[in-house]
């Protein structure tokens, strides 16, 4: 399995980062950074990991089900993230996420048919002061309203069309 | 990408920047407006001073962690083997996922070199030649802007082999989670840089002396390690007398929730709370009257409104039975719903505990699912009781800090809002029938 030659550069060096013989802590950020190429954590990427960070495929598989940002089957291209945890809830994200599950059409961890779109309820994404947040894959959107929540949506589903 | 500024361009006359004072400059994170500011030359300071004399200034400044548990500083820097023939490690805690919290991402986002001389000054003084910063997964863009000043530092011969000719070698280098709150506990942090589920270590051995791949680790928060330049540049009693005895400098304070002016302030440790929250932080919002804080971070015991009048800084919070904590404010008004925002608390605990040890993963989980069946209207008065008694049976039970993280919420609300716990029981509307899943 070989990644795009950016990928492949990030990996030498971090490779190269950690202490002699201690390559299997790459694990974590290269799952992460490959997942944002692949679109998911598929069995061949956690064995490809496994080789290149000099460990058994298991040890690769069980951190997999261990952090939240790592999927087994891709999101949508665009992964619309809505905080609801204390900070957002008192100034309406749990509203916000209703909102844009109603919007969406789709409820917790679930994928759009033609996979543009899914929806997560997310955890403290700090950006507690700039309540409520919204992330769409990596990109934080501070102090959303419904209103302008749907003006991003739009603006995706008009990009994904032309 | 977030746009514009992320805190107020004019400080409050309240607020003291200290370690935010380059945050109005325009392109703050290059390394080119770090240098004219004087920036990397508290590094060469350092080289001309012993470790104990370094060690000597954090105690006087009286820093003490800025992550949450507000320990010490220069004593966490003492307890490292210097001597020790292993080599040894600076990590960097910016796996700041506490709810409530987000002052880490302006100090990585504004000021990053100031964060890489903290972890030069702490390598110097451990005799370390590799450092790691740790940021949480969902702070992806600050993992590129991290790479970009480290490049920049070693471009301009401030990060690898002998730098700026001391005969000092220092690599440094970012490294991303994948999204675990429990990752910000230390041990965990150290098991998720090495490549494994971040689930929390037995202690002792602490990190200081069998830390990252077992070796001697120094661990701090982002916001501890940004401290130590101006320590160490203006003195450890310059910094310590910005605050009051042993709380010594300045905090950085996101306040968030019902509040006018919601945001992140630099401000003296000491300042009192209610003169921060309605002259700094502008009040509360919608003219309505004040119910709870929280003071710093979802984990701490919460105050009601008559217990805000106190001063910030560890021991006088600590006096009043909560905690300083990641200094994550979060302000209630009257109209918060207390059996929906103890649900919510809990709700991220179960979410986020690691599942190691026994009273954290099952308390969390039928914590979790009692508050729900309250919140949706089956519940009983008994019930109260029984969540402030199980909360209770997981206090210091646990592996790590989560059990206790969870507990002492729920207990301060079930106990301090009790009378709304029990007006809930006759709340009509709520009653559906949903039975414990």
């Amino acid at each position: 399995m070989t990644f795009s030659p950016a990928l492949e550069q990030r990996f030498a060096k971090m490779l190269a980062g950690y202490p002699e013989g201690r390559t299997r802590s790459a694990v974590v950020p290269m799952l992460i950074y490959a997942q944002d190429e692949v679109g998911s954590i598929t069995e061949e990427l956690i064995q490809e990991v496994a080789k290149r960070c000099g460990v058994e495929r298991l040890k690769v598989d069980e951190v997999v089900g261990y952090y939240s940002m790592l999927h087994r089957k891709p999101m949508g291209k665009y992964h619309v993230q809505v905080c609801t945890n204390i900070s957002c809830l008192l100034v309406g994200g749990l509203e916000l996420y209703e909102h844009c599950s109603k919007t969406l059409g789709l409820g917790h961890k679930q994928v759009s048919p033609d996979g543009v779109f899914s929806l997560e309820e997310v955890e403290c994404m700090g950006a507690c002061s700039w309540a409520p947040a919204v992330q769409i894959n990596y990109d934080f959107h501070h102090n959303v309203t419904p209103e302008q929540l749907d003006g991003l949506l739009d603006g995706i589903r008009k990009a994904t069309k032309s | 990408m977030p746009t514009g500024p992320l805190y107020p361009l004019t400080p409050h006359p309240l607020e003291i920047r200290v370690l935010t004072k380059r945050f109005g400059t325009p392109n703050s994170a290059s390394i080119d407006t770090y240098l004219a500011d004087g920036g990397y030359q508290t590094f060469l300071k350092a080289r001309q001073m012993t470790p104990e004399a370094i060690i000597d200034e954090l105690k006087t400044s009286s820093l003490r962690g800025r992550g949450g548990a507000g320990f010490p500083t220069g004593l966490k820097w003492s307890f490292v083997p210097r001597t020790s023939p292993k080599p040894k490690y600076i990590v960097v805690n910016a796996d700041e996922s506490e709810p409530g919290t987000c002052k880490d991402r302006l100090l990585m986002e504004y000021d990053p070199h100031q964060l890489i001389e903290g972890m030069m000054i702490a390598a110097h003084t451990m005799g370390s030649h590799k450092g790691y910063i740790y940021i949480r997964g969902e702070y992806r863009y600050l993992v590129e802007s991290m790479n970009v000043a480290i490049e920049e530092a070693y471009a301009k011969g401030w990060l690898g082999k002998d730098i700026q000719g001391t005969g000092f070698d220092f690599d440094c280098y970012t490294h991303s989670g994948a999204g675990a709150y429990e990752c910000g506990e230390e041990t965990a942090l150290l098991d998720s840089l090495e490549g494994k589920r971040g689930i929390p270590r037995m202690k002792p051995p602490f990190p200081a002396v069998a830390g990252a791949w077992a070796s001697p680790t120094l661990l701090n928060n982002v916001e501890t390690f940004s401290a130590v330049v101006p320590i160490i540049r203006d003195g450890g009693a310059k910094f310590a007398s910005y605050g009051t005895p042993k709380n010594g400098g300045t905090r950085l304070l996101c306040v968030s929730g019902h509040i006018n002016k919601p945001g992140v302030y630099e401000v003296p440790l000491g300042l009192n709370m209610m003169k921060f929250i309605n002259e700094v932080a502008g009040g509360v919002w919608k003219g309505r009257k004040l119910k709870a804080v929280v003071p710093g971070g979802s984990s701490c015991p919460i105050l009601r409104a008559d217990e805000c009048d106190v001063a910030m800084d560890y021991d006088s919070i600590a006096k009043i039975g909560s905690m300083m904590g990641s200094g994550g404010m979060v302000v209630l008004d009257e109209t918060t719903d207390m059996v929906q925002f103890a649900l919510r608390i809990m709700k991220f605990y179960q979410h986020e505990s690691c599942g190691w040890c026994i009273p954290c993963r099952e308390g969390t989980t039928w914590l979790k699912k009692m508050l729900q069946r309250y919140h949706d209207g089956m519940g009983q008065e008994s019930d109260i009781n029984l969540i402030n008694e199980l909360a209770t049976n997981m206090l210091g039970r646990t592996f790590c800090a989560l059990g206790d993280a969870a507990a002492m919420p729920t207990i301060s609300i079930v106990t301090k809002f009790r009378d709304e716990f029990v007006d809930y029981l006759s709340k009509p509307s709520m009653r559906e029938l949903v039975g414990i899943h």
